[in-house]
């Protein structure tokens, strides 16, 4: 690493007395790159086994990597926290400006711990922190609120990035979001309920320096180099026109797009909530993450007429992509454009994760339907299409006014154990499901990914290959668990993991030497299982078990495009993964103890 | 003829800060603190973003404020700086009504826009572009 670059500092912020300082972590940072690496490092060290991940005791870690700041599409940041979702490793991963402020705020990571007595938010200005009475600002209703008041009494106008939670951290909804600057988001897991739990309103973070490099030259030939190649690649194109909501149409086709808590997999109405139906119609702006020429942030404009005004409107930006439309339109069987903006809008205001809010409203339908629960519990009429009463049903998960809102507010995975139907609970790990039934490899990935999310190891990109061959469990292992651990090094770096098809290995290597820092691509493979491997470890640590591992029954039930899956499929697959992790586990602790 | 930095369309800008990164990359560094140029969105990035750069005044008012001549005109429009003389005094700053003179923490001394033209070749859409500074006859009375 060049002796210079800011890097290895992790500014500490304590909530409780209201403290911060700064150690510098060169080694950790050259064993483990960054973000992920380094976040989840920092995490075993700060949070006690066994803690509560709503008490004092939870730290929340934010890292970036060398890359930030220095190349193109290097636009994320890593969260870091134990999930009050699932009880075990929380991890998010979000852009907007908050990996370019706190690089160039001069940190490679920051780490939020204890609690605060009154709720406050936190400003970080360059070597500066500043705790902030934030009273006026709790129950504040809406995130957007929170941000305007917030963009006008802090300074670092456009070298700035802006966290906030809404009513729903404040609520400690379990899957509550932090809305980043604005429309993106730490979407999963509950960081949101732990921003919550400590009392932290917003962190604002201002970066205005630069990083410098040992080579100058090489760095400018990197850079561009790598700029022509994510200017000419097909996904670029793609990310920039429809975004990902391209993807509603072509998966729906195949089988794929789980619809009415996955009772299908094909939505009648699939076409309504298209990407292509969206831009046409409803796109009002297209925006980029900083340092990312991409711009692959949809923004649709909803107008809406006053009801007791003539001539007025009132014009409501909501961001979109395609796991808040599977999850907030397919699977609660909202077919209609306009429905399905105002529930994503409502679910932005309060600051919720619009795939675990969307999956939980599904299987509270089906519940409803099945007769497990009654509209004593529900309140309104869960109804498949019904956007207004789900609008309702929303508000119900926030404010939690009666047991059963409580329960769901937790995820599906506790509601289901209250009030059975654990069979369609579209849930790994405790974490509910993104929008994919592809096949064997994406489930497999859901239950088997160290954070049940799609992008552990996108076993839907591997089935979509595979659709019309056979799959075997072999290579199936395989596949997952080498992508899992080659992301782990994109997400160190931190890039966004679209760009993974232009940061290939031996990209990676060449960007790495202007730095003044020499890994071979071996060298980064093994840093990546390292990485897997540290989150593995954490999990099992903290109560997580193979053995207690469920596919949902449901899976089973709605054909895929590999047609029915077959459980004893899964169970092999599963049992090989768990044979090599756990052996390369035992070599890690052997190489640990040397 | 002399060149400027000229913003064709910005309901064009994404936001990406591509440029902003583009000009402090002149001295081979990553970030921000030597850019003279700025984007900044215009109270949330859905109303969209305003692309704040040098637009070479034919007759500038930053020049005119400047104590030390450090800042001069230069022919044709703009402006061309002499960090030697520079006081660091910042009237220049506040003379810019566009605010398109940003200040280097580091030096103490404003940044100043050198119509290189670096950042244009990083623009993904085509906002800003290289171009002639027409004549524009000052009001002079
Ligand atoms: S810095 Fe401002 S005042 Fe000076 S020439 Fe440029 S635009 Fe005009
Ligand atoms: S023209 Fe050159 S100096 Fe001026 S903003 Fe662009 S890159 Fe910077
Ligand atoms: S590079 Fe172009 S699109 Fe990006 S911020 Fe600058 S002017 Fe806007």
């Amino acid at each position: 690493m060049f002796p210079r670059d800011p890097l290895p500092r992790v500014l500490y912020i304590d909530l409780s007395s209201k403290k911060y300082w700064v150690e510098e972590r060169k080694e950790l940072f050259e064993e483990f790159i960054g973000g992920t690496g380094v976040a989840i490092n920092l995490l075993r060290e700060e949070v006690p086994r066994g803690a509560d991940p709503l008490s004092p005791e939870n730290a929340i870690v934010l890292a970036v990597g060398p890359f930030n700041a220095l190349y193109p599409m290097a636009s994320k940041t890593v969260a870091m926290f134990k999930s009050p979702l699932t009880g075990n490793l929380g991890e998010s991963h979000a852009g907007g400006r908050s990996a370019i402020a706190i690089r160039l705020a001069g940190y490679g990571a920051i780490v939020v711990k204890g609690a605060s007595d009154i709720p406050v938010w936190v400003s970080v200005h360059g070597s500066k922190v500043y705790f902030r009475d934030a009273r006026a600002l709790w129950g504040v209703r809406s995130t957007h609120t929170v941000g305007r008041v917030l963009r006008e009494v802090e300074g670092g106008h456009g070298f700035r990035t802006i966290m906030r939670i809404g009513r729903a951290g404040e609520k400690l909804v379990r899957y509550a979001c932090v809305v980043v600057d604005t429309f993106r988001h730490f979407g999963r897991l509950g960081l949101g309920a732990v921003f919550g739990s400590k009392k932290l309103k917003a962190l604002v973070v201002v970066g205005k320096g630069s990083v410098p490099v040992a080579d100058k030259a090489g760095y400018r030939r990197v850079y561009d180099d790598l700029y022509k190649r994510i200017m000419g690649t097909p996904a670029t194109k793609k990310y920039h026109e429809l975004g990902t909501a391209e993807n509603v149409l072509p998966l729906n086709e195949l089988g794929a797009l789980p619809t009415m808590n996955l009772k299908a997999s094909r939505f009648e109405r699939a076409e309504e909530i298209s990407g292509e139906r969206l831009a046409e119609r409803y796109l009002g702006r297209r925006v980029s993450c900083a340092h990312c020429p991409v711009a692959c942030i949809h923004l649709a404009v909803l107008r809406e007429p006053y009801e007791h005004e003539p001539y007025f409107y009132k014009t409501t930006f909501v961001s979109y992509d395609y796991e808040p439309i599977y999850a907030c339109g397919a699977m609660l069987g909202i077919g209609s454009a306009e429905g399905l903006l105002k529930v994503l809008d409502a679910i932005e205001t309060y600051g919720l994760d619009a795939m675990s809010t969307g999956v939980a409203l599904a299987w509270m339908t089906e519940a409803y339907e099945k007769g497990l629960v009654t509209e004593k519990e529900t309140i309104m009429k869960p109804t498949w299409g019904d956007y207004a009463s789900y609008l309702k049903a929303i508000e119900y998960v926030v404010e939690q006014p009666n047991e059963f809102y409580a329960a769901l507010a937790k995820g599906i995975e506790h509601a289901a154990k209250v009030y059975g139907g654990a069979d369609f609970a579209l849930a790994y790990g405790g974490n509910e499901m993104p929008g994919y039934h592809t096949g064997p490899a994406t489930h497999l990935g859901f239950a088997l990914g160290a954070r049940h999310s799609h992008l552990d190891s996108a076993g839907y990109s591997y089935d979509q290959k595979m659709v019309g061959k056979k799959v075997s469990v072999e290579e199936v292992v395989t596949y997952l668990l080498e992508e899992e651990r080659w992301r782990q090094v994109l997400t160190s770096l931190v890039l966004c993991l679209f760009a993974r098809g232009v940061y290939t290995p031996q990209v990676v290597v060449e960007a790495f030497k202007p730095l003044g820092w020499e890994l071979s691509e071996n060298d980064l493979r093994e840093i990546g299982k390292r990485i897997h491997l540290l989150k593995l470890k954490y999990k099992l640590d903290e109560g997580f078990s193979f053995d207690q591992l469920r596919f949902p029954k449901r899976i089973f039930e709605t054909p895929s495009p590999h047609g029915a899956l077959d459980p004893a499929f899964m169970e092999q697959a599963l049992k090989l993964y768990r044979s090599r992790v756990e052996e390369d586990l035992k070599s890690l602790e052997a190489a640990q103890r040397e | 003829m002399v060149k400027r930095v000229s913003v064709v369309d910005v309901d064009l800008c994404v936001g990406c800060m591509m440029c902003v990164f583009a000009c402090t990359r002149r001295f081979g560094e990553g970030g921000v603190s030597k850019s003279a140029i700025r984007v900044a969105s215009i109270g949330g990035i859905e109303r969209g973003f305003t692309v704040i750069v040098c637009r070479a005044c034919p007759d500038p008012p930053c020049a005119a404020s400047c104590p030390t001549h450090a800042l001069k005109p230069r022919k044709g429009g703009g402006i061309v700086f002499d960090p030697a003389k520079c006081v660091g005094c910042g009237n220049c700053v506040k003379a810019c009504p566009y605010g398109a003179l940003m200040w280097d923490e580091q030096s103490g001394k404003p940044i100043v826009c050198t119509y290189c033209g670096y950042c244009v070749n990083y623009c993904p859409y085509g906002v800003i572009k290289l171009e002639e500074v027409k004549e524009v006859v000052a009001h002079v009375p």
